[in-house]
C-alpha cells in the first residue's frame, strides 16, 4: 500500500502528535516499508478462523463492590504538570468563551 | 570476596547462615556500579541512599523472606512509589508514582533490597535499548555492540554482575532476547501468571513481567515471589503458584522436546543454527527424545505481532496527554495544542512510528484489512502450538537469529530491527512461558542463547529442560571480561 505524506499527517493529527517536516519526509517511507512486510498476511485463508484478541478465557471478571481508600490527592496532584486547587489545569478547552 | 558476582540463591544461604549480610552484599553491588556503570549505562536512576538503609534494616531486624537481603533491578517502566519511573522516556519526565506495582510489592514483602532503575527501549519498543531517550547501553561483552532490548539496562547489569536480580517485561521478547545476548537467563512466564498492576503498559494482550538472573535457580527462585492472582489486574489468573525451585531437577530422562523447523530460516547465523544443533545433542544424550516438528504458522508471527502490538499500544499511550503527569509544552494556546505539542516533544521517533502505525491500523477503512486480519491470524499460530504440545511437552528454538549487532547498525531500518524478535514474538501471541538460557559463544566471544517454550502455565517443565542443560554445560560459568 502507498503511504503518502498526507495519510500520515492525517493518522498523526488521529494520534494528537504534531510532526516535524524531518518526520513527514522520513516516515511514509518507513512505514509503507512496514506494512509491505506485513500484507503477507495477504496469502493466509482465514476463512472461518475466529479472532484471538486475547489468549485467556476470560469473560468479564467482576469483584465486589467494596469501599476501599483511594490514593491521597495530595498524592496524585504533586506529579500533575499544573494544577489549581483541588484539579488538574489545562489550557481554555471552549473557544471563544 | 566480591558478593556482587554470586547467585541470589548462594547469598540467601550465606545470608541465612550469617555468613555474610545484606548491608556486605549490597555495598559490593553499589561498588560495582560506581566503577562500571559509567561504562555500560545500564542504570538511569540509583537509589544507593535507600539501597543500603534497607540493606542495614533488613540486617538489624533479621527480615525473614525468600529473597531477604537480596538487591534486585527494576525496568524503568515497573512503578516504584515515590522513584522515577519514565519508560525512558521524556513523556514521563519528573513522574515518580504515588503507588507501588503488585510486582514491587511482593519483592519487598520477601525482603529484596531495590538498587534503581534500568534503561529501555523507550516504552519497550525496540530490540537494542537504543531508543531510550536517556541514554546508551552497552553489551558488557562487547561495550561496541547493543546488550539488546527492550529489557536491555536489565540484562546488561545481571551479565556485569551489577546487580544480583533484576526484573523486565516481555511484549515480543524483551527479556528473552536482551537474555540470550548478555550471556545470561530471561523468562517470560505464561500470560497471567504475573500481574502487572503498575506495569506501564504496551500491548496488554501481549506484556508479561519476568525475571533476568544469572542462573536457572534464581529465575525459578524470582518468579516464585512474583507469580500470582491479583484482584488489581483482572488479566492475572487465579491459580497456585508452584514451588519453582523444586522443579530444578538435573534430569530430563524422557522428556519430550520438538525442534521446529521453521525456526532454522535461511540466511541464519550459522554459528547460531549450530550452537542449536549442539544443545540437541546435549539433550539426547540426557536421555530426552528431540523430534523436529511443524509449526507451520511460524512466518507470520512478526507480520502479526507489529500489527497487534502497534494497535494495542496506541490505544494504551494516548493516556499520555501531559494533563495528568509527566512532560507539559510549553506555550500551547489551546487543549488540541497542547495534547499535539506535548506528545510531539515528549516521544522519541520509535513510540511515534508505532503510534501512528497502530492508529493507522485500527483507523476506518484499514481496521478489517489489518487489526482484524492479525487477530485470525494469530489464532492459527496459537493453534500451530496447541497441535505440538499433544504430543511434545516442550519446544527447543534459537532466541535470536543473530549475536548482538554494533550500536547504531540497525537504527535507521526499522523493520530489520523488527526482525530481531523472530524467534520470541510467537510464544508472546501464544501466551505461552518461555525462557532464554546461554547455549555457546560466537568466535568473537558474544553470548549465544536457546530458547524453550512449553504448554501455558507449565514454567515447571521449562525450570526442568533449563536447569538440566545449564548443570551438563558451562556456558553459564563465563563471565564478560569488561573492557
Amino acid at each position: 500500500m502507498k503511504v503518502d505524506k498526507e495519510l500520515v499527517k492525517y493518522i498523526a493529527h488521529l494520534s494528537r502528535i504534531k510532526l516535524t517536516e524531518k518526520e513527514l519526509e522520513k516516515f511514509p517511507l518507513q512505514l509503507e516499508n512496514i506494512l509491505a512486510y506485513v500484507e503477507k498476511l495477504d496469502k493466509v485463508d482465514v476463512n472461518n478462523v475466529e479472532p484471538t484478541s486475547h489468549v485467556l478465557p476470560l469473560k468479564n471478571v467482576y469483584r465486589e463492590d467494596k469501599v476501599k481508600k483511594s490514593i491521597d490527592i495530595e498524592e496524585v496532584l504533586k506529579v500533575a504538570p499544573e494544577r489549581q486547587e483541588n484539579f488538574f489545569k489545562v489550557p481554555r478547552v471552549i473557544e471563544g468563551a | 570476596m566480591e558478593k556482587h558476582k554470586l547467585t541470589a540463591c548462594e547469598i540467601v544461604e550465606e545470608i541465612k547462615h550469617s555468613k555474610t549480610d545484606s548491608l556486605t552484599v549490597t555495598k559490593s553491588v553499589m561498588d560495582r556500579i560506581e566503577s562500571l556503570d559509567g561504562k555500560i549505562g545500564a542504570y538511569v536512576e540509583v537509589n544507593k541512599k535507600g539501597a543500603l538503609e534497607r540493606a542495614s534494616l533488613i540486617d538489624k531486624e533479621k527480615q525473614k523472606g525468600k529473597l531477604a537481603g537480596v538487591p534486585v533491578a527494576i525496568k524503568d517502566n515497573i512503578c516504584v512509589k515515590g522513584e522515577l519511573t519514565r519508560c525512558a522516556s521524556k513523556i514521563l519526565e519528573g513522574f515518580r508514582p504515588p503507588y507501588n506495582a503488585t510486582v514491587i510489592e511482593k519483592l519487598l514483602k520477601e525482603g529484596a533490597v531495590l538498587l534503581g532503575k534500568t534503561n529501555m527501549d523507550e516504552f519497550a519498543f525496540g530490540s537494542s535499548t537504543e531508543t531510550s531517550a536517556f541514554k546508551v547501553t552497552r553489551n558488557p561483552w562487547d561495550t561496541d555492540r547493543i546488550p539488546g532490548g527492550s529489557s536491555g539496562g536489565s540484562a546488561a547489569c545481571v551479565a556485569a554482575d551489577e546487580t544480583i536480580l533484576a526484573i523486565g517485561s516481555d511484549t515480543g521478547g524483551s527479556i528473552r532476547q536482551p537474555a540470550a545476548l548478555c550471556g545470561i537467563v530471561g523468562l517470560k512466564p505464561t500470560y497471567g501468571r504475573v500481574s502487572r498492576y503498575g506495569l506501564i503498559a504496551f500491548a496488554s494482550s501481549l506484556d508479561q513481567i519476568g525475571p533476568l538472573t544469572k542462573s536457572v535457580k534464581d529465575s525459578a527462585l524470582l518468579l516464585e515471589v512474583i507469580a500470582g492472582y491479583d484482584e488489581m489486574d483482572s488479566t492475572s489468573v487465579n491459580r497456585e503458584v508452584p514451588e519453582y525451585i523444586r522443579a530444578c531437577v538435573n534430569n530430563v530422562k524422557g522428556l519430550k522436546i520438538g525442534i521446529p523447523k521453521e525456526y532454522f530460516i535461511e540466511g541464519m547465523d550459522k554459528e547460531i543454527s549450530d550452537s542449536i544443533k549442539k544443545a540437541e545433542d546435549v539433550y539426547r544424550q540426557l536421555g530426552a527424545v528431540c523430534e523436529e516438528v511443524s509449526l507451520p504458522h511460524t512466518q507470520y508471527a512478526v507480520s502479526v505481532y507489529y500489527i497487534i502490538a502497534p494497535s494495542e499500544a496506541s490505544s494504551n499511550l494516548a493516556r499520555f496527554d501531559a494533563v495528568q503527569y509527566g512532560f507539559r509544552s510549553k506555550d500551547s494556546q489551546t487543549l488540541m495544542q497542547m495534547y499535539e505539542n506535548s506528545r510531539a516533544e515528549g516521544f522519541g521517533a520509535e513510540a511515534k512510528r508505532r503510534i501512528i502505525l497502530g492508529t493507522f491500523a485500527l483507523s476506518s477503512g484499514y481496521y478489517e484489512a489489518y487489526y482484524s486480519k492479525a487477530l485470525k491470524v494469530r489464532t492459527l499460530i496459537k493453534k500451530d502450538f496447541d497441535k505440538v504440545f499433544e504430543k511434545y511437552d516442550c519446544v527447543l528454538t534459537p532466541t535470536a537469529p543473530t549475536p548482538a549487532f554494533k550500536i547504531g547498525e540497525k537504527m535507521e531500518s526499522p523493520l530489520e530491527m523488527y526482525l530481531s524478535d523472530i524467534f520470541t514474538i510467537s510464544a508472546n501471541l501464544a501466551g505461552l512461558p518461555a525462557i532464554s538460557i546461554p547455549c555457546g559463544f560466537t568466535k568473537h566471544n558474544l553470548p549465544i542463547g536457546l530458547q524453550l517454550m512449553a504448554k501455558p502455565f507449565d514454567e515447571e517443565t521449562l525450570f526442568r529442560a533449563a536447569y538440566s542443560f545449564e548443570q551438563n554445560t558451562e556456558y553459564h560459568k563465563k563471565r564478560p571480561q569488561i573492557k
